[in-house]
């Protein structure tokens, strides 16, 4: 590890998305005419159907939603670890989206929900794309 | 109350086995349906309303139709995860009170235990790629880490405790303890305890995913059902009592920007389904819940109206939820899928069960019972979902 999944392609709504990951950024979609937030990556603004869309790059500053430890997991990959968080994070841009909170000694006591956190990409052992997970801010 | 009985389910079956090597998810629900058809007294030619979860050998429900030789003038393939039942009903009474249908089936069968498909613990796989599969796949997120953030957050918002959530294992194993089929469905899948359990049980078991413990996660089983639904007119002529379909909602849930998490589907579901029923959620005798965590039930005692948001825990304790306990529904009075049966999509189980309860025929009996629900919630809570609701009255 970390030798998370890559995503596979073609997948036309997310290869921009990850693209963005392979430079160090973290994108999410806003409708030019609403202002809405759109997350995940879509081709319409799901409260209009509005297609006007455009990438934005995100700070990568967010709070901790909520979270799970994994403790028992049979996901290939994933089940040799030992514990590993999975966790949603509201991003301060209005997007909410999966992801896992690394770099703490602890993450049964050491996560906490409304904690602040800061994107970082994390390099994989295969594959081209590195893939966004939180840790403290 | 509604007074109207248009469509009332007519016969059941539960396929008694939870460990079945060797028999295939469709024979299962050919079996089950043959049994089910011959508790109301009707014939297979009988039949002229499908209703699927696809859950057979491939093919859906064409592949259903062809292998039970049935010609139906409905076919309804709906597929809401374990929820899909609650939904097949509600269309069942709409198709019948629309003069579509007479006789309609629905059926479930699964070896999900004997070909180890690890449901809550394995991850969600797709062929292809796909917006959303993109997106979680790199977190190695599982079914029960899913519910689990759910549970989390219901515990940060709300102050909601492990031992108000372990109240909902207690009281289904309770129920379970007095199954003789749930009985068994512990044994042969080993269960450590096969024997009721208190609070302490279910904090000192180890946990799966934080904060859900093992004994607030369902077993993984084989087994199936059917339930067979009839028109008023048919219902006259079955050999037992009928069981009215009053009112029914549908409703679907996901993941939204800002979201409140601790809210289900069967917020909307159930408010649709009260109103049509014109009952109110303490005249209910048992709340069949899918219990396919603890936190799935507290979630949904509280969308559903049995108590405010945020307050099942008081709503559930000192043993409330037990079928000879007052002060709150009996909760899954077959043992539920902590505790009986549950071979990946439990919806078709809290038909069987309530309309037990409503013919006097559980073993946790509640005395006098006039009504009940049964609410199935399919998908993943913190994700995708879907919730069915479905009130049935007895005559």
């Amino acid at each position: 590890m970390p030798n998370r999944p890559q995503p596979r392609f073609p997948e036309p709504h997310s290869q921009p998305y990850w693209e963005g990951a392979k430079e160090g950024k973290l994108l999410y979609q806003v409708d030019k005419d609403t202002g809405d937030v759109v997350f995940y990556p879509r081709l319409h603004n799901p409260k209009t159907g509005g297609r006007n869309l455009e990438w934005r790059e995100s700070s990568g500053l967010g709070t901790v939603y909520t979270y799970s430890v994994v403790r028992q997991s049979a996901v290939p990959g994933f089940r040799e670890l030992g514990a590993y968080s999975v966790a949603y994070i509201d991003l301060d841009e209005g997007f909410r989206m999966l992801s896992s909170v690394v770099g703490v000694d602890d993450p049964v006591n050491d996560i906490k929900i409304g904690m602040r956190v800061q994107v970082d990409f994390e390099k994989q052992d295969e594959g081209e794309y590195p893939i966004p997970v939180f840790r403290p801010a | 109350m509604n007074q109207e009985r248009n469509a009332a389910i007519a016969g059941i079956y539960e396929y008694p086995l939870r460990v079945a090597p060797g028999v295939s998810a469709i024979q299962i629900k050919a079996e089950c349906i043959a049994k089910a058809l011959e508790d109301a007294g009707l014939e297979w030619s009988d039949v002229d309303g499908l209703y699927d979860a696809q859950d057979g050998e491939g093919g859906g429900g064409l592949a259903v139709q062809h292998y039970m030789g049935f010609k139906p003038r409905v076919i309804d393939t709906t597929m809401v995860g374990g929820s899909s039942y609650e939904f097949h009903a509600a269309h069942a009474l709409r198709d019948i009170a629309a003069g579509k249908v007479n006789v309609a089936v629905l059926s479930y069968g699964s070896n999900a235990a004997s070909n180890r498909v690890a449901i809550g613990t394995g991850g969600r796989g797709t062929p292809l790629p796909t917006w959303q599969s993109n997106m979680e796949m790199p977190y190695g997120a599982t079914l029960i880490s899913n519910y689990a953030m759910v549970k989390h957050r219901h515990m940060h918002e709300y102050g909601s405790t492990d031992e108000q959530f372990a109240e909902i294992s207690v009281a289904t194993r309770y129920h379970a303890m007095r199954n003789p089929e749930a009985v068994k469905a512990m044994t042969d899948l080993e269960f450590v305890k096969v024997d009721n359990i208190d609070v302490s049980d279910v904090l000192e078991s180890r946990i799966i995913a934080d904060p859900l413990h093992l004994l607030e996660c369902c077993m993984v089983s084989d087994g199936g059902g059917a339930v067979v639904i009839v028109s008023k007119d048919v219902a006259r002529n079955i050999k037992k009592k009928p069981v009215w379909i009053i009112g029914t909602g549908e409703a679907t849930k996901y993941l939204e920007n800002g979201g409140d998490l601790t809210t289900s589907a069967a917020a909307q579901s159930g408010p649709d389904a009260f109103g049509q029923a014109g009952v109110r959620p303490d005249e209910i005798d048992i709340a069949m819940i899918y219990d396919s965590f603890t936190i799935t039930v507290a979630v949904m005692l509280e969308d559903l109206g049995f108590c405010k948001k945020g307050e099942f825990g008081d709503f559930v304790k000192g043993g409330r939820l037990k079928f000879d306990q007052s002060g709150a529904p009996a909760l899954n009075t077959d043992g539920g899928g902590l505790s009986s049966n549950h071979p990946g999509m439990r919806g078709i189980f809290l038909l069987l069960e309530a309309a037990r309860q409503l013919r006097g025929e559980s073993t946790s009996q509640v005395p006098d019972a006039k009504l009940a629900l049964a609410h199935g919630n399919g998908g993943q809570l913190a994700s995708t979902h879907a919730g069915g609701t479905i009130i049935l009255a007895r005559d």
